[in-house]
């Protein structure tokens, strides 16, 4: 018997995140490592328990292996419970047949019977995408304000950049009437943020419906809220303020590291009442040696610094030897520059070795067609040869010979 | 698979007050060590990284900070379904019966009789070493002693009783001395024992029936003869703390790789309770050489040879310098220190000047505000 729970979320983990190429090779997107010691399914599992929400699903399907391994018994989210608690749900076989997660919508249909034994009224969907610092909580109480059958996430964003998101178009009290998927003219600027909270009873109808339907693609953005909307349900959209990114794309998980060395922008990780938790390698505390130079940077533990770092973030176990250079750039855990070797504007994914005098990445300020100019990414385990080169935008996944100058190299 | 079992047990106020600003809020196996550690880190890893599971922590007095430390043992792996780790407060308030060595283990002598362990290893946190039990262990095994004592050779440090031990070539010790004489270099115990459970009880019940109380007087010098004792030389590094002095100086040879390889060796990690800190945030400002920095902090001025703890704060426009500046304290603008160690949660206020000197650091107390 499972204690009822009122709300139970769902987080949609399962995608491949393709647009971050070399660094979702072998994993799933919500494992990409962010800010120096998180992974990006961190934010969501965090905001879960800081919100109060003790029963977590974790839709796995793609590369689910290390993810399965970071997630493991959810003790570092204080996710281990007596029956609630966090459960990585893979597909699996039926008594008639056995399907992948065809959608977003049937990755929940699946494990109907997983969110009906703890009796909810209400599911929280999330996904893995993104990262942000939200109370699910505020945003629950006011789905049972509105008495809304279905509340979508917004964030507000600038007229000029709403025709890259899925834009919900609302009426003075927050009900939606129109989703406009990517518009050329935008009506408004609330942008959806791919977080929804159902009244579980109406979701489980549309599901049921929707996996009758076989003209569906069994997705919520595509297929299960249009429904939903054109049905007359009560949907509303609730305004989230604060910081939100898609880390979709190299250029925008770049950027959202970036972001942590900004004071003015409004991510602090360090709020002791709203912390992020992660599964933590315990090495011992960074050592900057007499010749380190470091500013403006993000540095976690076991990482041992000779050299010159700038405007970086650099994850745990991270060697820089003396008189190499780090600007602008992201180093994941395990990665090693040795002497002379100059990495910037680039990401280095785990356990890469950049040998002595090599460059990866360049400056936009040394490129004259900035059209070529684009963050450089070497994949993970990958050695760039000494003295060897990787350009702009360039992405590395195979080894650089010693003196080779490459900018792709699958 | 290993062929013997042992376990644990670790003394955690073992020469609380030869180190009193460090210990007054706190005991020894509770006291902060280089940049997140606290010193019973080191024996309890070292056990786990040599198959114990079994692991009693005997407390006497202070211990609010070492159970908030160790909790259930999940961070060592100890919190297990059978076996792991185990608190063990005084059974009973009657002083007579908590005397040294041989009373705190009289008062765990129900574990020891639960323990299907063959074996046993006692440990003090007084000795920073990262040691590998295994081998000692094994050494121990092979030799047949009855018990066996790890030591190191050198000068020996400034404690009440500690051991000093004269071997022969095949390491029995053939003269045990209890304290140091003048300054000369000789093989000195650091607290880590190795025996024969069954031994152990027996021994433990003769002494309770003679009213002997020292272990290292009444049992290891006195029956010395009759004994079968052998010194283990620890072939790693060992920093012992007995002083101000020694605290500062062991968390300062941190700053070197040799001892920082010697301490954290690759394959025998030291665990810690993890506090979920986000990573260090050098500002625009910093300029921070040679210094062992602990998750958490925020670093905006300027620090040279320093140990700075977990989610320690340091405005723009200080100099710190030579400097053990523990977890969640702050340093605020125009500060400058040198040879300090700052406890726990201290508040520096803007503008303040302190300065130690090498061989008599400052120690400021626990909260204290300046």
């Amino acid at each position: 018997m499972f204690r009822k729970q009122e709300c139970v979320a769902m987080l949609l983990a399962g995608g491949q995140g393709s647009r971050l190429y070399a660094l979702t090779r072998k994993i799933a997107k919500p494992a990409v490592p962010y800010g120096g010691k998180y992974r990006i399914i961190d934010f969501p599992l965090s905001n879960c328990v800081n919100s109060g929400i003790e029963t977590v699903g974790v839709l796995t399907q793609y590369q689910p292996l290390e993810l399965n391994d970071y997630i493991g018994s959810g003790q570092p989210w204080d996710l281990d419970r007596m029956d609630a608690g966090v459960h990585v749900l893979p597909p699996y076989q039926r008594n008639q047949g056995a399907d992948w997660y065809k959608g977003t919508a049937n990755a929940i249909y699946q494990n109907i019977d997983f969110i009906q034994r703890y009796n909810p009224e209400y599911v929280l969907v999330l996904s893995g995408d993104h990262i942000y610092k939200m109370d699910y909580s505020d945003m629950l109480a006011y789905h049972k304000e509105k008495g809304a059958d279905c509340t979508i996430a917004v964030l507000d964003v600038p007229k000029e950049e709403a025709s890259r998101f899925g834009i919900l178009n609302t009426n003075p009290d927050g009900s939606i009437y129109e989703f406009d998927e990517k518009p050329a003219v935008p009506k408004s600027t609330l942008a959806s943020m791919g977080i929804y909270i159902f009244t579980w009873e109406k979701l489980r109808k549309y599901l049921i419906a929707d996996e009758e339907d076989s003209t569906s693609q069994n997705d919520f953005g595509k297929n299960v809220l249009p429904t939903m909307l054109n049905s007359g349900e009560r949907m509303f959209a609730y305004r989230f303020e604060g910081y939100w990114k898609d880390v979709g794309t190299i250029d925008s998980l770049w950027e959202a590291n970036m972001d942590l060395l900004d004071p003015n922008v409004p991510l602090d990780l360090s709020d002791p009442s709203w912390k992020i938790y992660s599964r933590n390698p315990g090495m011992p505390p960074q050592y900057l040696s007499a010749t380190s130079q470091v500013q403006n940077s993000s540095i976690t533990e076991g990482c041992v610094i000779h050299g010159k770092v700038e405007s970086s973030v650099i994850f745990a176990g991270v060697t820089v030897e003396e008189g190499a250079e780090i600007v602008q750039s992201i180093l994941m855990p395990g990665a090693v520059v040795r002497k002379g070797a100059k990495v910037q504007y680039a990401i280095l994914a785990e356990d890469v070795e950049v040998c002595e005098g090599a460059v990866v990445g360049e400056a936009p300020e040394e490129i004259d067609d900035l059209s070529r100019w684009g963050v450089a990414v070497v994949a993970s385990g990958i050695k760039v040869g000494a003295g060897g080169k990787v350009l702009a935008k360039g992405m590395i996944e195979a080894d650089v010979k010693d003196g080779e100058e490459v900018s792709a190299h699958a | 698979m290993r062929n013997y079992s042992a376990v644990g047990l670790i003394f955690a106020n073992m020469y609380d007050e030869s180190f009193r600003d460090g210990t007054a809020v706190r005991s020894m196996g509770s006291l902060p060590f280089g940049g997140r550690y606290r010193l019973i880190d080191f024996p309890l890893s070292a056990m786990v990284n040599a198959g114990i599971t079994k692991v009693g922590v005997i407390t006497k007095s202070n211990y609010q900070s070492l159970m908030d430390h160790i909790g259930s043992g999940k961070a060592w792996d100890l919190s297990r379904k059978n076996e792991g780790l185990y608190f063990l407060p005084p059974r009973s308030s009657d002083d007579a019966m908590y005397q040294g060595r041989i009373g705190s283990l009289m008062d765990v002598v129900p574990f020891l009789n639960h323990s299907k362990e063959d074996l046993v290893v006692l440990s003090d946190c007084h000795m920073v070493t990262s040691m590998d039990f295994d081998a000692m262990i094994k050494s121990h095994v092979e030799s047949g002693a009855d018990v066996t004592i790890a030591c190191r050779h050198g000068v020996v440090p400034k404690l009440p009783d500690i051991p000093v031990l004269t071997m022969d070539a095949s390491c029995h010790v053939t003269d045990l001395l209890l304290g140091r004489i003048a300054d000369q270099k000789a093989y000195y115990g650091t607290g880590v024992y190795v025996m024969r459970k069954d031994w152990l009880l027996r021994i433990l019940t003769e002494a309770a029936a003679r009213n002997l109380y020292h272990f290292e007087r009444d049992i290891l010098q006195r029956r010395r003869e009759e004994l079968k004792i052998r010194g283990y030389v620890v072939p790693s590094l060992v920093m012992p703390i007995y002083s101000t002095e020694s605290y500062f100086n062991a968390n300062l040879a941190l700053l070197e790789d040799e001892v920082r390889s010697q301490l954290f060796p690759k394959n025998r990690p030291v665990y810690t309770k993890l506090k979920d800190c986000d990573p260090v945030q050098y500002g625009l400002h910093a300029e921070v050489t040679n210094s062992l920095v602990g998750d958490g902090a925020h670093i905006d001025g300027k620090v040279k040879n320093s140990i700075i703890f977990r989610g320690v704060q340091i405005a723009r426009n200080v100099e710190l310098e030579n400097c053990v500046v523990m977890q969640n304290v702050s340093v605020g603008d125009h500060c400058k220190l040198v040879n300090i160690i700052a406890d726990k949660n201290v508040v520096i206020r803007n503008g303040v000047t302190l300065q130690g000197s090498e061989s008599y650091p400052v120690y400021i107390a626990k909260n204290s505000i300046i």
